[in-house]
This record gives structure tokens, sequence and C-alpha cells, in this order.
């Protein structure tokens, strides 16, 4: 049995080695980011009856549905704000870092051979599984160490030391158990692509069954790990056994994994592989052919999954409604429009949110083109007779037409299931001029991938910091009130809030010239550079 | 009228002078060789000839065309095996070698079925389970299923078994009955001096030797062993001998080109009883050259 470990330390250190810079990076900006946000919290709630309609306001349901319960809510101290704003959003981010590191060293090592020369070594079979989860469980442990040091010593009012360790406390329980999640997958698919997929796939589902389950049916936010951790109450109750649940639960997955991990071949999956088609289909047949056969399952997935968010989102119009009619406070503070106005807000919010979903899927089609190079596959078409512009038009086609589909596939998930449960909530119409407003704004931000694509490869993946960027601004825009120049750093900070503010043409009309020239500049790029396989 | 023309060919990479002014010509219908050990240039040479690279200074024709502005239009007439041959790996073997014909647009469709009996390939796998050699086989497949003028071949044999290799072999050999020309870079060097009737050596970015075997043979020494009747006196006065080793009855030696004839005449006194004498190999040939540079 010890065996299976021999030599996990050493393996340990090799992984530490590799990627030191990246997790201290990883843990950096999150300790830090978690800390200087609540060390702004007195500034931005300021004690007094202002804090009480403040958290009457996020007593909303569409509010809940993207941050999470509001507990606390008749003491609404700084501790309970922290807890409510910013927790829910830190255990997704921790939860993304958990899954990359994770299948970087398990899966992803096996695909490419690695662990095959590890493996004939004296090195025991679950040893690298065991290291990696032995580096995350370090990191993750640190992380926690880390936030409640630093929220404990800021020493806020209702920001108490016990209520601090529990919130760095959910940060490692969410992380290891989204570690242990995707050693799981790791074990389960061949490819770390799939690997990737499921992980991703089972996070998403966590945050929508939990925003599904706090607006309307408590039981489906304690299914998902993310609704657990949140149960805690932290600030508040500062319960303990959510969080002892979800740790036993990354416990079990991880020995679960294990013991798949044991049962199977080296590089083989649970998943079998069937025998392909021995032909290919007339469809491919060009570089544009090539491009949609190898996206089609992250086309497809996307799809389904931004109709599922759409629809998810769509089915809690009905709180949003009855919450509106029961809150005098709303009726109060907008006599007229109140009704109108609160689900307008959501969907607003909503339109945004989906609008810069849809921008990762038109971003990976891009950057595939660098991704191809860097594998040594683009020399197969440059070697035959197809020209660079038909190559990069062929990725940047594909973008531009993702970014259509999931913008309607998201839109129309929306609209469906709120139409199901309200009577009238807004027009189809209404909903598809929704998804087109925001078109500019990720076609801009594709023709700045192609752009470094073209002209500066190495940084291709700048473009995901500036999606990052994006989303913390709009994300946080409002509740930290971030300056108004920050926001117009980016394309979305240009994009009217409909339904909230009339369609701008003119602004549309510039964000498509702007786009159309980052294009036109990384095709001539493209066609100049050495490609360097 | 040669059909690939490399005229004084610079590569720099920043501050890494690749490949530095580099000539090398193919006429139509021969096979010619291109031997180097690794990180000579081969690779970069190759890829200027494809357009992907663009030479630092100097100029390459291939049909008579720029190879980096007409880069499309050459590769009409061109089929290429890369080296390191990495494909996609959620596509079937049988899929990329449809994908690849198509792109050319001339496609030869029993000729695939022919090709993939040959090299013995299962076009239904997952090209994420081939391993090298069966990654080397497709890109093989859809070069040689193509009708091309020009075949480019970068170390296409080096993941293949020695099976394999024949089979490659034996195509190379009908490409050439049928007036194709072809373009192998290898330090396979029996490869090379089975099947090519010029070879250029690349050594650091640089040809040292360009010829016919026969050519760059006449440079080079041949490896002598003799066994005579009569016990030998001390040969080392002999001029052109290196590499003397004698042994009871017998000696042998590596002679230059030009000594062999009164060598030989020499050691007919002695009442020879065995001879044996090999060309230089193309392995000694390289090592010639390479030694001396180390």
């Amino acid at each position: 049995m010890n065996q299976l470990f021999t030599n996990t330390a050493t393996l340990a250190r090799l992984i530490w080695r590799r990627d030191r810079v990246q997790i201290v990076l990883w843990l950096l900006s999150l300790i830090i980011f978690t800390i200087a946000v609540a060390a702004t919290f007195p500034v931005l709630y300021p004690e007094g009856p202002e804090r009480e309609i403040i958290a009457q306001t996020f007593t909303n349901p569409a509010l809940i549905s993207m941050l999470g319960p509001a507990y606390g809510i008749h003491n609404y101290h700084l501790g309970a704000i922290m807890a409510h704003q910013m927790l829910l959003f830190t255990m997704v981010v921790v939860a993304i870092m958990n899954i990359l590191l994770t299948i970087k060293h398990t899966r992803r090592d096996e695909e490419l051979g690695r662990i095959e020369v590890i493996r004939s070594l004296p090195v025991g079979q679950l040893a690298t599984a065991s290291a990696t989860m032995l580096v995350l469980a370090i990191t993750n442990a640190v992380l926690g160490l880390a936030v409640s040091l630093g929220l404990g010593l800021l020493g806020l009012t209702g920001m108490d030391w016990i209520g601090s360790c529990f919130f760095g406390g959910a940060l490692s329980a969410t992380g290891l158990f989204f570690a242990a999640a995707a050693l799981l997958f790791a074990q389960l698919t061949e490819t770390s692509r799939a690997a990737l997929a499921y992980s991703f796939g089972f996070l998403g589902l966590s945050f929508l069954l939990r925003a599904v389950g706090d607006v309307g049916s408590e039981p489906l936010s304690l299914l998902s790990p993310l609704g657990l951790v949140l149960r805690a109450q932290v600030y508040v109750r500062n319960y303990f056994w959510p969080l002892g649940v979800v740790f036993l639960g990354a416990v079990f997955l991880t020995m679960l994994a294990f013991r798949l991990n044991t049962r199977r071949d080296l590089e083989a999956g649970f998943v079998p592989a069937r025998p392909g088609r021995s032909h290919a289909s007339p469809f491919l047949s060009g570089p544009l052919g090539l491009v949609l056969r190898l996206e089609r399952t992250t086309i497809l997935g996307w799809t389904v999954g931004m109709f599922i968010l759409g629809a998810s989102y769509g089915s809690i119009f009905t709180d949003v409604e009855d919450f509106v009619h029961s809150s005098e406070l709303y009726q109060q503070m907008l006599p007229h429009t109140a009704g109108a106005s609160v689900l307008d807000q959501f969907v607003a919010m909503l339109l945004s949110v989906l609008s810069m979903l849809a921008a990762v899927p038109a971003l990976l089609v891009i950057l595939k083109l660098r991704a191809e190079e860097r594998a040594h596959r683009m020399e197969h078409l440059l070697a035959r007779a197809v020209t660079r512009q038909k190559i990069m038009g062929s990725f940047l086609g594909t973008a531009l037409v993702v970014a259509v589909v999931m913008q309607l596939a998201g839109v129309v998930g929306l609209w469906a299931s709120a139409s199901a449960v309200v009577d009238d909530p807004f027009a189809l119409g209404q909903a598809l001029q929704g998804a087109l407003v925001y078109l500019p704004a990720i076609w801009v931000l594709v023709g700045l991938a192609a752009l470094l694509v073209g002209a500066a490869p190495k940084g291709a993946n700048l473009a995901w910091f500036y999606l990052g960027y994006t989303f913390f601004v709009s994300y946080f825009g409002s509740l930290l009130q971030i300056p108004a120049w920050m926001s117009k750093l980016t394309p979305w900070g240009y994009i009217p809030n409909v339904p909230l503010e009339p369609v701008r043409p003119w602004t549309a009309a510039a964000a498509l010239v702007l786009a159309a020239a980052l294009m036109a500049l990384g095709l001539a790029g493209y066609r100049r550079r050495d490609i360097y396989g | 009228m040669a059909i690939l023309k490399v005229n004084n060919v610079t590569k720099r990479f920043g501050q890494v002078t690749a490949l530095a002014g580099i000539n090398l010509e193919v006429n139509p219908g021969e096979v010619y060789g291109f031997i180097g050990p690794n990180g000579a240039g081969k690779t970069t040479t190759i890829r200027i000839l494809l357009g992907i690279l663009q030479a630092t200074s100097g100029s390459v024709e291939v049909f008579g065309l720029d190879a980096w502005r007409d880069a499309v239009e050459i590769h009409r007439r061109i089929a290429y095996v890369p080296g390191d041959v990495s494909l996609w790996p959620n596509l079937t073997g049988g899929e990329v070698i449809d994908f690849f014909v198509r792109l050319r647009g001339a496609s030869r469709k029993n000729r695939r079925e022919e090709l993939i009996e040959r090299f013995d390939l299962d076009p239904t796998k997952k090209c994420g389970t081939y391993s090298k050699g069966n990654r080397q086989k497709v890109a093989l497949v859809a070069a040689f299923a193509a009708d091309a003028d020009l075949y480019i071949l970068d170390e296409p044999t080096s993941g293949l078994d020695p099976l394999m290799e024949l089979v490659f072999q034996e195509c190379i050999q009908e490409l050439k009955a049928q007036g194709k020309s072809v373009f192998l870079s290898s330090h396979i060097l029996s490869e090379v001096e089975k099947l090519c009737d010029r070879v250029s050596i690349i050594r650091q970015g640089r040809i040292i030797e360009t010829g016919s075997l026969k050519e760059l043979r006449h440079l080079t020494r041949t490896r002598v062993r003799v066994e005579t009747a009569q016990s030998l006196p001390d040969l080392s006065s002999l001029p052109g001998l290196h590499d003397l080793e004698e042994f009871p009855g017998g000696a042998s030696f590596q002679v230059d080109g030009d000594q062999l004839g009164p060598v030989l005449q020499y050691l007919s006194q002695y009442q020879i009883i065995a001879l044996e004498s090999a060309p230089p190999t193309l392995e000694e040939l390289f090592m010639h050259h390479y030694k001396g540079a180390q």
C-alpha cells in the first residue's frame, strides 16, 4: 500500500519548482485583492440609515442570484457585507485556480507523456496524483491562513477573528473540494481538454444550482458545494458544519480518484475511445472546415451552457417580481415604475454578464490559431495551397459568428424561461436587441486578440487578462464604487445598459469600425510575420 | 533550369544566425539529399523553402517563383512531410489524410487506399493515440497521395521501423521513375546513399560540401583490408595511408582516393590472398567533415 505513494514529496517539489511563480502570483492577487476590498468598506458603507437601505436592496432576489443569500440583514455590519458581496466570487476564483493547476499536473502531463517518464523511475502509482493534491492542499491552506490573518488584522466592526477564520476556511475548503473534483475528472477522461471541460462544467453547474436554490428552494443550494459553503453564514452565525461537509467531500472525492487511478492504465480514461471515421466528411475540406471540426465540441457545449445559464436566470423572474410587490421600501423609492425598473435593472445586469461570458468561446476560437501554431500544426496548412488570409480569416470569421450564436443562446434562454414564469416580461424583439447591442464590444475584444495573434503572438494571452479586467470592473463597478474612467478602459464601458438606456447607434458604429480596424491590422501582421511551426 | 534555387540565403533570429549565406540547386527529376546534424539549419532552410519563414536576405525560387511571395502558387505543386509530425489529437488519421489531400486541390483517391495499406496504417484511430511512427505515416500517405512535382521531406523516416523504411524507399524510387523531384533532409545516411543523386552537407548554417556521391567520394578515402602470403614490410612510409593497423599476415588501412592505384600495385608484390575494399560510406564522409570541425 505504501508503495503507491513512494516519492510523493520529491514530485511535490518538482510541481512547486515548475509552478512556484504561478502559484505565488495566484495567492498574492487573491490575498491582496480580498483584503484591499475589505479595507475600502468603511468608506463605501458608512454606518447609519443609508446602510439599512443598502441592506434592503440586497434582499433583492436578482442580487441574491448573483452574490448568494444575504445573511445578517438586520444587523448589516461590515462583516456581513464582506461575506455577502465577496465570498462567493472569491470562492469561484479559487475554484478556477485549483481546477487549472490540478489538471495541468495530472491529465495534461499524462497526455504529454511526461508521467510515463516519471513512472519508469522508482515512483509510486499514485505519487503524481498525491503530489498534486499535496501541493494544492498547502496552497489552499496558505491562502486560507493569509486571508484569515489579513481580515482579522483589519479589525473592522463586525469582522471579528472567528469570522475571519471562517472566511479563510471557506476559501480553503472550496479550493480543496474543486481540486479533488478535477482530480476525479482527470481519471475519467482521456484528454486534458475534456477533463477541463467537465471540471468547469461542474463549477458552472454548482453556481447555477446555488443561484436558483438561493432564490427559491433552499435544498438545491445544499446540493452545490458553493451553496453549501455559503450556509456557514460567515461573520454572522459562523456555522462550522457546512465547511466540515465540504472538506469531507473533498477527502472522499480524492480517495475515489485515487482508487480509480490505481485501476486504470496509464494514459487511459474510463470513458473509452471509440474508433473514428476512416474518411473525412466532405465538410472538412479547408481551413474553415478544420476550425469548425476542432471547435465543434467547444461551440456546442458553450451554446448549451449559455442557454441553460440564461434559462436559469429567467426562471427567477417571478421571485424578483414578487419581491418588488412586497417590499415597501422599493415601492417608496421608486413610486411609479417600480416593477418595470427593478426587472429592467435585473435584465440589464444579466445581459452584461451573458455578453462577457459569450466572449469566452469567441476568444477561445481566435486564440486557437496561436495555440495551433505553438503545437506546430500550422505548417501543415501553410505548406499546402492555402493563403494566410484564408487561414486567419477562417478562425476570425468563426469567432465572430460564435459570438453571435452565444449571445442568441443566452438571451433566448433567458427570454424563454422568463416568459414561462412571468406574464409578459419583455418581448422577444427586445431580448434580441439586448443580445445584439453587446456584439460590437465582443467583436472589439476578438479584434484585439486577432491583432495580438497577428502582430505580437507571444502576448496573445493578454486578451484573457483584458476580459478578466472587464469582468472585474463590471461585476464590482457599482459594488465597490470604482471610478468611471476605469470602466471606460474596456469596450463594455461604452455599451448602453439596455433596457435601462436607449440604444446608441453611433457608439455601436464606432465600436464596429474599431473592431474592423483591429482585425485588418491583425490580418496584415499575420501575412507578414514568420510562423513558428 | 533548376526547379529549386536557393541563392545566398541568410536567416537571423534576433542575434542568432541560423543560416549564413547558403546556396542550393535542385534539378528536375533529381533526388537531392540534404544532410547535417541536429541544429545545423536543415529545418529552418525547409521552412524558408515553404515560405513559412522569411529569409533575412538572399532569394529562394521554386519553379521560378518567389518562395515567400508566391507561396500558395508554389504549394499547389509541392508535397511536404515535416520532421516532427504534430496532428490534431481528436481527429482520426483518415480524416487528416483526406483534409490534407483536399487542401492541395488535386487528389488521387485510389492512391490513398493503396498507400494506407502499404504503410499498414489504421485510419480509424484518433491521432492522439498514434505513435511517432504512425503520425509520420499519416503525413507520408498524404504527401505521396498528392500529385506533386516537388516533394520536400524533412527527416521523414526517423520514427519508422525498417520494414516501413523500405516501403518509403520504394515510394521515393517510384517518384524518381516518374521524373519527380525530391528534396530529402535526413541524417540516416544509408538512406540518403541509397536514394539520392546529389547531396549537400550543412553545418552550423553553412553548406560545406555539395555534389554527387561519386564526386564526394573522390574527396575521401577507401578502406582496405588485405592479407598476403609474404609478410608485409612496414607500410607507414607509403604516401596517402591513414589509420594503419598491421596484424600477422596482413593489414588494414584507409587510403586517399588518388593513392589507391599505387598502393595496390605495391601490395601485389607480396602475393595477395584476400582483399576487401569498401568505398567510403557517407557516414565516413560525414565524420570526416565533422571531426575536423569539433
